[in-house]
């Protein structure tokens, strides 16, 4: 890798573990000064490398100089020094009174895993929980935060900041929870990681490597729970099963231009085999013992859309699925899938009486599924709903795929 | 919103002598009918079905089994709807599977205490 690549590249991937470790040793309140000495690291890289080269090994350098830059700052700074050392255990061999920084595979992956509890704490917002794992978790920047979430730099920064009082005044401790909580604080953690996941899925920003960047750290952050048998659920198998499912198509879901491929356009070879069968893999565990999530239903629709023949015994599974996962938690969008799987499955005459009855005609997808159950039925019908589709629709991208339906319609 | 509760009754016998397959697909159709419910945000709770064996306790300490079995409305399960009115959650009810094989639905309004 070249080295205009590679610091980039480092800083993603060791930013947030040299982040994670120095924030567990200092507690929350003083992340940010966690977050200064890693990005002071990586300047001080980019500095020296590019005068001197690249160490031979560029990560055991961060670390050696991220130990150093964090011991000297515990020496000099006297007011941390009393406030928050004088707090710190030491480890015997520091004798010079500054805690030992262990910066072995072992800890940072504990630091990284405590530091997702404390995230995803419940007494913060989602949509918090996922800047600040995106942030502290995955070492994004701010600029790409605000890509993914098609926001603004200020916008963000705001809101980390809010994030990060929040985590303070509730004096979030950075920590495994006990057995008593551990169910419960794994819920929230699963629900932002797989919203982690679909921010990067399905969000409406152009840039695809950042979209991708997004799911799999999510998908990196869930296979840190499989380490540790009390987060080595059932549910957690389901979650990464869906999501290798639906990362399997990555490459086959948009064009060299960047545009969306809708699913029936889609090249097959394009599917990620492996990723295909990771996913089986997991299902399979998933299965064992009677846990039921949503995750394992939402990961038993996905594997059938890696088999791309239509037959009414795929979509009758798939609608079994969808009626399950309503029955667990209704949203408008699952409302729609499943009008749209009982169409496949039981054919569109059907599907129009129970999507008519959806209430739903305030979202443009609601449209675009009845124009669709029109289409080969009532064209008139199908044109006159994709056309109040694109009155809802606000983004482009939306307006094009309605174009090409209307299109078909023809 | 309101909650109403629905009562399913249907003659046991009938349900006793199924094949497997009608079985599956009475199954089925009732997954498929309770998701319509649910894909309209109008889903209390799933419920239960009931086991057809049960007791009835009189006063007196009188304990009596039920051999409902024999009877022609006999108790098979619950769900709790949501609705606006009594005839919405009526109209609701009107594509049970239950009423396919002669059993019937009785919509009570909930009143919470």
């Amino acid at each position: 890798m070249e080295k205009n690549e590679l610091i980039p590249h480092l800083f993603r991937t060791e930013y947030s573990k040299i982040t994670a470790v120095l924030c567990k040793l200092f507690g929350f309140e003083h992340i940010e000064i966690a977050e200064d000495l890693a990005s002071d690291t990586f300047l001080s890289a980019s500095e020296t490398w590019s005068l001197k080269g690249l160490p031979e090994n560029p990560v055991a350098w961060l670390y050696t100089v991220a130990k150093n830059k964090a011991k000297n700052y515990l020496r000099h700074e006297s007011v941390f020094q009393k406030k928050v050392a004088a707090q710190l255990k030491y480890s015997a061999a520091a004798t010079d009174h500054t805690p030992e920084i262990d910066l072995s595979d072992q800890n940072i992956q504990d630091s990284q895993l405590q530091m997702m509890f404390a995230i995803c704490h419940p007494a913060i917002i989602a949509e918090a929980q996922i800047g600040l794992a995106l942030r502290i978790l995955c070492g994004f920047g701010i600029e790409e935060i605000a890509d993914a979430f098609l926001s603004n730099k200020e916008t963000i920064t705001k809101r980390l900041q809010r994030a990060k009082d929040k985590l303070r005044a509730e004096q979030i401790k950075i920590e495994f929870p006990g057995p008593a909580d551990i169910h419960k604080r794994l819920e929230t953690v699963l629900r932002t990681l797989y919203l982690l996941f679909n921010e990067g899925y399905y969000s409406a920003s152009h840039n695809s490597s950042i979209r991708k960047d997004l799911c799999l750290e999510a998908m990196r952050l869930t296979s840190l729970l499989l380490a540790h048998e009390a987060t080595n659920t059932p549910a957690v198998h389901a979650l990464l099963a869906l999501m290798s499912f639906q990362s399997s198509r990555f490459d086959a879901r948009v064009n060299p231009a960047g545009e969306m491929v809708l699913y029936d356009d889609q090249d097959t070879s394009l599917w990620n085999q492996e990723l295909i069968l990771q996913g089986e893999a997991f299902l399979h565990t998933a299965s064992q013992g009677s846990a039921l999530t949503k995750y394992h239903l939402e990961a038993g629709i996905a594997y059938w859309h890696t088999i791309k023949a239509d037959t009414p015994e795929k979509w009758n599974f798939i609608l079994q699925f969808y009626n399950h996962l309503l029955q667990m938690e209704y949203s408008p969008v699952t409302a729609l899938n499943r009008t749209y799987a009982l169409s496949k499955a039981q054919g569109k005459p059907a599907a129009i009486t129970e999507a008519l009855k959806l209430n739903l005609s305030g979202l443009h997808l609601y449209h675009v599924l009845l124009g669709e159950l029109y289409t080969g039925i009532d064209n008139a019908k199908a044109m006159a709903c994709f056309e109040t589709a694109l009155e809802l629709a606000v983004a482009p991208a939306d307006h094009k795929v309605i174009r090409q339906k209307m299109e078909r319609c023809r | 919103m309101k909650d109403f509760l629905f009562v399913y009754r249907v003659d046991a016998s009938t349900m006793a002598n199924r094949s497997p397959e009608e079985m599956q697909a009475n199954t089925q159709r009732w997954m498929d009918w309770i998701g319509s419910i649910a894909a309209q945000n109008k889903l209390g709770d799933r419920g239960n079905r009931l086991y057809p064996t049960g007791k009835v306790v009189k006063p007196n300490q009188v304990v009596t089994d039920g051999p409902y079995t024999e009877l022609k409305e006999s108790l098979g399960g619950y769900s709790i709807v949501k609705a606006a009115s009594l005839d919405e959650a009526a109209e609701l009810a009107k594509g049970c599977p239950v009423l396919e094989v002669g059993g019937n639905v009785e919509v009570r309004e909930i009143n919470a205490m």
